[in-house]
């Protein structure tokens, strides 16, 4: 029954999110500075994490392919379909979910506990909108430029640590990330990251939202906000990638 | 003028305010004073739709606030200041940035002439040489002051305000009582203030209305409560040594 009603009402607040704003100009620099402060926040985290899993992949796929009739190009093809299939739409999100979506909790929470939403409503504002509004469309926007530099890092960091160490060659690696390249995948992990970056932004926004109680119960939104973002993002990457790619 | 008429409100079955009706003049503070517990809040919160009502209705001016839809409950929202407890400034804007918030929602005054009524309001709050900090890098008096002076940025015709003198030493809470007595008459506005400090209520209150038990016990002013003969009533106002001692040598 809860279940239900929380869907209910997360709609609700959804519809609420995305009504006509008090004051354009103000909404869209709000969406500047969400970009700001969630997306190129991130970039860091994204960057130093998709460099060394790419590093990894390709050690990782270079040790299993110790046969002789498996050519040491499928390094490359490995590290490129896992960094563009898997790793930098979902994976990145589930961290990104993490991050952003904690944070977005946290701040709409203490908004709430410390009543500056109320603030914001008995001044007619529509909270809802002015709050959630420019982190969902900052994220949707900036989530895949941040999917593509990560898989623009993870495959660099494959090829940098794979001369590095030895295990493949300059020219097997550069055969394998061009070896039956297909354009669409770039494409499906682009709108599994627009997709996951509604769910890590909204969901946590509600949870914040709704927050009551004190600085206790901000922390308890927050661990909640990312648990169901993250279980949601698994369960849509299934059912995105049947959708997509069968 | 606010009007409420036979406001009820219950939270899962259990009773909070009862059937509530008062008329709160324009010009004039208005205290709404009870225990710890007794509905103050909530009917305070009932009034500026924070919460919907069970019961009854509030008029604005006339306007029955919660049979408007929601862009006339916006414009009366417009009209409405309102002074949190805990001041709720918003923690990631500076001081000026708070009182000019409501100015660049609600006008189209250039970036200048924005800064101009936010320094114009923090002028008339005595805020002076704090523009440029953070809430938490001030004061809590400074806080309510700054919260006022957001409160009237955009001429308010009602201020709300819930407990102004709480967390504050004597002196300033003088300083923000004589602050709210002064705004009331010089904009002639309708301000209802909520409060248990009985010197906050003979310090500025013209109408006063005592809550017990979620319901209206009594109303009068200022003069009448010292002198009336309603046990809760005074109770609550001769609760301190001060006030009994007071009381005893008159």
């Amino acid at each position: 029954m809860k279940l239900f009603f929380n869907f209910g009402q997360y709609f609700i607040l959804i519809k609420r999110t995305f009504s006509k704003p008090e004051k354009r100009s103000i909404y869209v620099n709000r969406i500047f500075e969400e970009i700001t402060i969630l997306g190129i926040g991130s970039l860091g985290i994204v960057a130093i994490i998709s460099v060394f899993i790419g590093a990894v992949i390709t050690i990782q796929t270079a040790f299993n392919l110790q046969n002789p009739l498996v050519p040491l190009y499928g390094v490359g093809v490995a590290v490129r379909d896992s960094m563009i299939l898997e790793f930098s739409p979902a994976i990145i999100s589930l961290i990104l979910a993490g991050k952003i979506g904690s944070s977005i909790a946290s701040e709409i929470g203490t908004m709430r506990v410390t009543e500056q939403i109320d603030a914001l409503e008995i001044m007619g504002i529509n909270s809802a909108g002015y709050l959630i509004s420019p982190k969902i469309i900052a994220t949707v926007l900036f989530s895949p430029v941040l999917v593509t530099f990560s898989m623009f890092l993870g495959i660099l960091g494959g090829y940098v640590f794979g001369l590095l160490t030895g295990v493949v060659t300059n020219y097997e690696f550069i055969y394998g990330i061009t070896y039956q390249f297909i354009p669409y995948n770039v494409m499906y992990a682009l709108i599994k990251a627009a997709f996951f970056a509604f769910i890590f932004a909204s969901v946590p926004a509600y949870h914040g939202y709704y927050t009551k109680g004190g600085a206790l119960e901000v922390g308890r939104s927050s661990t909640k906000g990312v648990v169901y973002s993250s279980v949601l993002i698994l369960a849509f990457d299934f059912i995105l990638t049947q959708l997509l790619l069968t | 003028m606010i009007q409420i008429n036979n406001i009820s409100k219950s939270f899962s079955g259990r009773s909070i305010v009862n059937n509530i009706s008062f008329t709160f003049a324009s010009g004039k503070v208005n205290m709404i004073i009870g225990e710890s517990g007794s509905g103050k809040t909530t009917l305070l919160r009932c009034m500026v739709g924070l919460n919907e009502i069970d019961n009854g209705s509030v008029l604005f001016n006339q306007r029955d606030f919660f049979k408007l839809d929601l862009k006339g409950k916006k414009q009366i929202r417009k009209d409405i200041g309102m002074l949190f407890q805990g001041g709720a400034l918003f923690d990631s804007k500076t001081v000026e940035e708070n009182v000019m918030f409501p100015i660049s929602m609600f006008t189209d005054l250039s970036e200048s002439e924005k800064r101009d009524r936010a320094n114009f309001c923090l002028q008339r709050v005595n805020l002076v040489n704090a523009n440029k900090l953070y809430p938490s890098e001030i004061s809590g008096g400074m806080k309510k002051r700054v919260a006022i002076a957001r409160a009237i940025a955009v001429q308010p015709k009602y201020l709300f305000c819930d407990e102004p003198n709480s967390g504050l030493d004597p002196k300033t809470s003088i300083v923000i009582d004589n602050l709210i007595k002064e705004i009331t008459e010089e904009y002639n506005i309708t301000t209802i203030v909520i409060t248990h400090d009985m010197n906050s209520v003979i310090e500025i209150g013209d109408q006063i209305m005592f809550i017990h038990n979620g319901a209206n016990w009594w109303q009068g002013t200022k003069e009448e409560i010292l002198v009336t003969d309603n046990k809760e009533v005074n109770d609550f106002v001769y609760a301190t040594k001060f006030m009994k001692d007071l009381k005893s040598k008159f």
